[in-house]
């Protein structure tokens, strides 16, 4: 009896299933991101486009607060209602991985050959077990904001060229009151802020040092050379004293210490331009990072977000998901990524675009990305942390640099080694 | 009565008025108790079922992993010395607390004018939101723009890093909480002086003791129903400590070097920035018994009945 009710409802349900999809042949696929207004603006005028042009598809957009966006994922991906395109941090790439969340890009319409060959190299970072699964449709780099007005009382009659010329700069621009205390930074030090990818990707490779090996499964930066750029970077803070770590309390005290006039230098990403732009009185300007020495080869630190296919894209959402894809990470929104949201393009054919390149703010940015490079992170937070508390060992308890940092490798091979050993888990 | 106005002969369940008044109580607890079953009991459990299991937030697969989870924690430096670090909050923070408290409460008492501007203000800090709180006392703690270490060199002493040392960090952190708690420690003795009957001083003070003598032996013991409360309340609110300690030291969140990480923040870092949630349930699970531990020892050794 409870039998035929239940097929009878199960037929009905059929029956008006096959009713709507004849009178309507469109596929609904969803996309996924974290709220950032000017990006959700913008992607809603994109899906607008791309629906005019694949007149079969319908794309909902659904955004979340970022903290609670992993958890949003957690709770709706198992369940089958999550997105089937979504938009990560790279980093994020291994978990969503190891979870089954993300499946590999469809080499028919994301070539590997193509990716490597039209894209920056930072996006090698998303190539895992082998295979690209995610792409950025745009990228950040690091550079140095420099205060005009502290530049011109201190006589800098330029932004630094080499690290030496920094540091001499840094020590001019650096005041201090009668007692001591740093009333300006030549360079406001956050090691928790950006330094820690400075030292990863810009100091140890500019001082001939690897930090990583080339499977991303050994740390290698505890080496004579990175010993020596770590010394440089901590020396900063103990013997010429340009800065102080905390000078300004709070998030993003360095970034607001040079807002404040407080900073006459700080390393900062393309995404602080808008911040910056909005909060500093003084006259300022962004240089690309120095090098070790003039035309020394040049390093830079990438992050980039990314966009993804999941594994709910399946059957006939499978190709408008993939179409839809193809079309966020697409020359066409790249430029319009770049203007709407101020973040740089991925695109390699975009960064060499000389206008771009000649651009007072992003330019700086943009020359960095052919050598920039996105550090293969297995847990940022730990990772960052062991930076941190590197410098902290040297800075706050006298430890010679190289054992700081000799201990810092060996704890962040412990991270990099757990990460591994799990994966090999069933 | 209610019930003989009933018509008679349909059997029913007789009640009196007073079991009836039970009932309905019982009844309107249940309400609660259900609500509170579902947000409190039912996400301690699951989260005592995690700890035994390997997730890292977003996988639909949490393998059984047994104590695993324990075993690293055990393991790990950091969580030794958020622990470490968490009792010496305990053991600085409730003595200061409660010493500044009871003093002020005992000043208070004596005083007629102005007791209520001053009750007031020592009670505005605990109202005060405390991350506001936090921010400013980072500032006020800084070692190079913050108006202590002005106040500190002023008066011809070094000036001293604070929040910035890890021999410092924990006890300016300490302050902080102490600053913002005192004067709900002193409304509180200030109830339980008032409760104490005034005949007993009285009869002690015919009897020739003074001062020191009346507070050992008369308000000490008679304030001890308090000195529970504040002693067991206060344990719990420094073992959960968490947004003074992240806000205060943002930019290395329990820093430096972990000289400031509790366990709430520990627990914080794994489970929602390292998406460990296994171990962060696990270490929950650590921190959830030795609130249970010390509270039932608390409970017992502190509350003992006092008669006159």
């Amino acid at each position: 009896m409870k039998k035929a009710w239940v097929l009878g409802i199960a037929t009905a349900v059929l029956l008006a299933g096959v009713g709507t999809a004849g009178s309507q042949p469109r596929v609904t696929i969803t996309y996924w991101q974290y709220f950032f207004e000017s990006k959700v603006k913008l992607v809603d005028q994109l899906i607008a486009q791309f629906e005019t042009q694949n007149p079969g598809v319908k794309v909902v957009h659904e955004h979340f607060p970022y903290d609670a966006y992993n958890q949003k994922v957690a709770s709706a991906v198992p369940a089958g209602q999550g997105p089937d395109v979504i938009n990560l941090f790279y980093g994020w790439v291994p978990l969503y991985v190891d979870s089954g969340y993300l499946q590999p890009l469809p080499t028919d319409a994301f070539p590997p050959v193509q990716i490597e060959r039209d894209y920056v190299p930072m996006i090698k970072a998303s190539r895992f077990d082998g295979k690209y699964w995610a792409l950025p449709t745009a990228v950040r780099s690091l550079a140095l904001f420099y205060n005009a007005d502290l530049f011109r009382t201190a006589a800098v009659v330029r932004p630094p060229v080499t690290w030496d010329e920094f540091q001499g700069a840094a020590e001019r621009m650096t005041a201090r009151d009668d007692r001591g205390r740093i009333t300006v930074q030549g360079f406001g030090i956050a090691p928790s802020g950006q330094d820690h990818h400075l030292l990863r990707e810009v100091l140890f490779r500019q001082w001939g040092a690897s930090p990583y090996s080339a499977d991303n499964r050994r740390v290698t930066y505890a080496s004579t050379a990175g010993v020596e750029a770590f010394r440089w970077y901590t020396d900063l803070i103990t013997k010429s004293k340009i800065g102080a770590i905390d000078f300004f309390p709070g998030a993003g005290g360095y970034r607001n210490s040079f807002m404040a006039g407080r900073a006459g230098m700080i390393v900062d990403g393309s995404f602080a331009i808008g911040a910056i732009r909005r909060g500093t009185r003084a006259a300022w300007g962004i240089a690309p990072l120095p090098g070790k020495t003039v035309g020394g080869a040049p390093s830079n630190f990438g992050s980039y977000w990314v966009h993804g296919l999941t594994t709910k894209a399946q059957g006939p959402r499978r190709d408008p998901a993939t179409a839809f894809l193809k079309f966020l990470v697409s020359e066409g929104t790249q430029r319009l990524w770049l203007d709407a949201v101020g973040e740089l393009p991925a695109y390699k054919r975009l960064v060499e675009d000389p206008r771009l390149a000649a651009d007072p703010s992003f330019g700086p940015f943009i020359s960095a990305l052919p050598h920039a490079r996105a550090t293969f992170f297995v847990d940022e937070a730990a990772q960052r942390q062991v930076i941190v508390d590197a410098v902290n060992e040297v800075v706050l308890n006298n430890k010679p640099p190289k054992q700081a940092l000799e201990e810092a490798a060996a704890k962040e091979q412990k991270i990099l080694d757990d990460f591994w050993a799990k994966r090999r888990r069933p | 009565m209610a019930a003989a106005a009933r018509p008679a002969g349909r059997p029913r369940l007789e009640l009196r008025i007073g079991q009836q008044r039970t009932l309905w109580a019982y009844l309107f607890l249940l309400v609660p108790l259900l609500f509170f079953a579902l947000i409190r009991i039912l996400p301690a459990l699951s989260s005592l079922y995690i700890s035994l299991h390997e997730w890292n937030v977003i996988s639909p697969v949490r393998p059984f992993v047994g104590l695993d989870n324990f075993r690293t924690l055990a393991a790990d430096p950091k969580f030794a010395k958020a622990a470490l670090n968490t009792v010496r909050y305990v053991a600085v923070g409730i003595p200061a607390q409660i010493a500044i408290g009871l003093a002020l409460a005992l000043m208070l008492q004596r005083i007629n004018r102005f007791r209520g501007l001053f009750r007031a203000l020592y009670f505005m800090p605990f109202i005060t939101p405390i991350v506001a709180a936090s921010w400013v006392w980072q500032w006020m703690y800084s070692q190079h723009l913050g108006p202590l270490n002005h106040l500190l060199l002023s008066v011809g002493l070094p000036a001293q890093p604070f929040l910035r040392s890890p021999g410092q960090a924990l006890y300016a952190v300490v302050a902080m909480i102490v600053w913002q708690y005192v004067g709900f420690q002193t409304v509180i003795f200030l109830a339980g002086l008032e409760s104490i009957p005034r005949v007993y001083y009285e009869a002690a003070e015919v009897d020739g003791a003074k001062g020191w003598r009346l507070f050992r032996n008369i308000t000490l013991p008679l304030l001890n129903p308090t000195m529970v409360f504040s002693v067991v309340y206060s344990t719990i609110v420094y073992l959960q400590l968490f947004t003074q300690v992240l806000n205060m030291t943002f930019q290395d969140q329990g820093g430096p070097l972990a000289s400031t990480l509790t366990l709430v923040l520990y627990v914080y870092h794994l489970g929602f920035q390292r998406f460990r949630m296994g171990e962060a349930a696990a270490a929950t699970a650590v921190l959830f018994a030795v609130i249970l531990v010390i509270t039932l020892l608390q409970m017992r050794v502190l509350s003992k009945p006092v008669d006159y």
